[in-house]
């Protein structure tokens, strides 16, 4: 009981954090809404339909899954601006699990990415991206899903930093190839053979193509606009999702003990 | 209350050893103070106590816990000052004590102020009442001055009722009046809780205090016990006179016998019960008597630089 209880006060100090801090709100709505609003038009602008995809909604549900994904990653690796301004050694000398406390972090940062999908979904039925219901219904599942699976790619990458310099010096080689290796933007079916394998190796991908595999499933497009089925994706994201918690988890609360 | 055996603790990739081989015990209700000069292991020691950071060999036990074995058991049992404010500034002040007496176990969670339990809310008032942080205890951290943050940090830390509460240089780069009200409102909590406390300072007048004092230094234990016994250790207490005539008074010292040093005021070492004859044997007029006792900062000082020395 006070386990759970203590996931959820920190889950909710990182859902109050985000409404308290306005750059960062600022920063998480307007950021996903510029690419969808400007770079989705942009391309479809420059480069029309390729084989009849529709680039909006094609960027649309691409940062959909980036950004979900992504602020859950990044919100759980805020550890460690916690440890620079020591207030981790509240959290670390309470009698709680470490375990707990990633748990909680976990929860917490992909109940934050919710209102930014919420924000996201709003936006592109303004752009008039084609939504019914179901579809709604079957993309809102798969966001908690790719939600937590984020912020466990977070835990994983947290557990190899140290200091708040270091993150912000190597979370943009971690995260910007992955917008293109993912297919954000463009598809990633006729890539070269080297980039597709890197494509494969991409966490990102199997958010962003779990996401498709709903949307699509409701708004057939005339040709293909995913890469793998949705038990495939699933498949997937369930594997690496437990790597990423078993290993990152194990690694982060053992450098926090044995410096 | 606590108890330490040969604790050694190495940094990975350092080359000494931060904390090397100290033992020592605190008594239950004992106010303890643990002095060095930057970098001599206070701060490690502390953390290793607080089972924060693993040590490399030896023992230490919190009432009777084993602080590797037990940690859970130790972590309930003590509360800790940070060296730097460890508070979340997004928050308030009430809103950092909740996330803490959750993590403690000691109400259920609930999102707002007003659905936290009567005790919770009952708890948080009195002991924001203790350090006379009633007005502020609901506004944003950010708004609270140095002082007031420290406050409640007390405030937090004393929640789940600790055993032993660890203060780490707790006044550090607080003003003198700031000081002042925080130690008056921890000698209160101290009375009222019947805590032990655990002190590192680098405020002399602030381990004067304390029942019980070790000084270590290069993660070495150097000297321990009370205020009085190391100042008595020290022993230069002194008595400073001075005359209008101090050619006469240099000259009646030496046919005295007596060994001064200075040339007016002069410096004879008496102390206690001999400084009334030295005194009563001078027949030269004197125009001022006083006599030195060495302060708690000149016997550290006095050990730190004897140990620099070895």
């Amino acid at each position: 009981m006070s386990e759970l209880s203590a996931v959820l006060v920190i889950a909710h100090r990182d859902f109050i954090k985000l409404l308290r801090d306005r750059a960062r709100l600022v920063s998480d709505f307007v950021f996903p809404l510029l690419l969808i609003g400007l770079l989705g038009p942009a391309l479809q602008a420059g480069f029309g339909s390729p084989d009849g995809l529709d680039l909006t909604t094609f960027v649309f549900t691409g940062v959909l899954a980036q950004t979900v994904w992504q602020s859950a990653a990044q919100g759980v690796i805020s550890l460690i601006a916690d440890r620079d301004e020591d207030f981790s050694q509240e959290m670390f000398v309470s009698p709680i699990s470490r375990y707990s406390i990633v748990a909680g972090k976990i929860i917490g940062e992909s109940l934050v990415a919710l209102p930014q999908a919420i924000a996201i979904i709003g936006f592109g039925l303004l752009l008039r991206v084609p939504m019914s219901i179901p579809t709604l219904v079957a993309v809102g599942v798969t966001i908690p899903i790719i939600a937590v699976f984020g912020a466990s790619f977070g835990i994983l990458v947290l557990s190899n930093l140290s200091n708040q310099r270091q993150v912000n010096q190597i979370f943009p080689f971690v995260m910007l190839p992955q917008f293109f290796l993912a297919g954000v933007f463009t598809p990633v079916e006729n890539l070269p053979p080297f980039l597709a394998i890197l494509s494969r190796l991409t966490p990102m991908r199997y958010a962003v193509d779990l996401v498709r595999n709903a949307y699509y499933f409701f708004q057939p497009s005339d040709v293909p606009a995913t890469a793998a089925t949705a038990p495939e994706n699933l498949t997937v994201i369930a594997a690496l999702f437990s790597i990423f918690i078993v290993v990152g988890t194990a690694r982060f609360v053992r450098s926090e003990r044995n410096r | 209350m606590i108890r330490v055996e040969e604790l050694v603790k190495r940094y990975r990739s350092a080359k000494q050893n931060a904390v090397d081989g100290i033992t020592f015990d605190v008594g239950a209700g004992e106010f303890f103070a643990l002095l060095g000069p930057n970098g001599a292991g206070k701060t490690t020691t502390i953390s290793i106590l607080t089972t924060t950071l693993a040590p490399t060999s030896g023992r230490a036990f919190i009432d009777g816990h084993d602080i590797v074995a037990d940690a859970s058991t130790v972590r309930r049992s003590v509360g800790i000052i940070f060296q730097k404010a460890s508070l979340d500034l997004n928050l308030t002040g009430e809103e950092n004590v909740r996330l803490h007496a959750v993590l403690y176990g000691l109400y259920a969670y609930a999102p707002s102020y007003r659905l936290m339990s009567d005790a919770y809310r009952r708890q948080l008032q009195e002991l924001a009442a203790l350090v006379g942080l009633e007005r502020e205890i609901r506004a944003p951290v950010r708004t609270l001055s140095g002082g007031m943050r420290r406050k409640l940090e007390i405030v937090r830390s004393l929640m789940h009722r600790p055993k032993v509460l660890f203060l780490d240089e707790p006044t550090a780069g607080l003003d003198p009046p700031s000081r002042r009200t925080l130690w008056e409102h921890l000698t209160t909590v101290r009375r009222e809780a019947a805590t032990t406390i655990f002190l590192t300072t680098h405020y002399l007048e602030e381990a004067e205090q304390a029942d019980r004092i070790l000084v270590i230094d290069h993660g070495r234990v150097v000297a321990q016990g009370s205020p009085a016994s190391l100042k008595a250790d020290l022993a230069r207490e002194w008595l400073v006179i001075d005359a209008d005539d101090r050619a006469g008074l240099r000259a009646e010292l030496a046919a005295l016998a007596i060994r001064f040093s200075g040339d007016g005021p002069f410096q004879v070492v008496a102390a206690g019960a001999a400084v009334h004859p030295v005194l009563r044997s001078i027949a030269t007029p004197l125009t001022s008597v006083h006599i030195h006792a060495p302060s708690l900062e000149d016997a550290y000082l006095d050990i730190v630089s004897r140990t620099a020395d070895e």
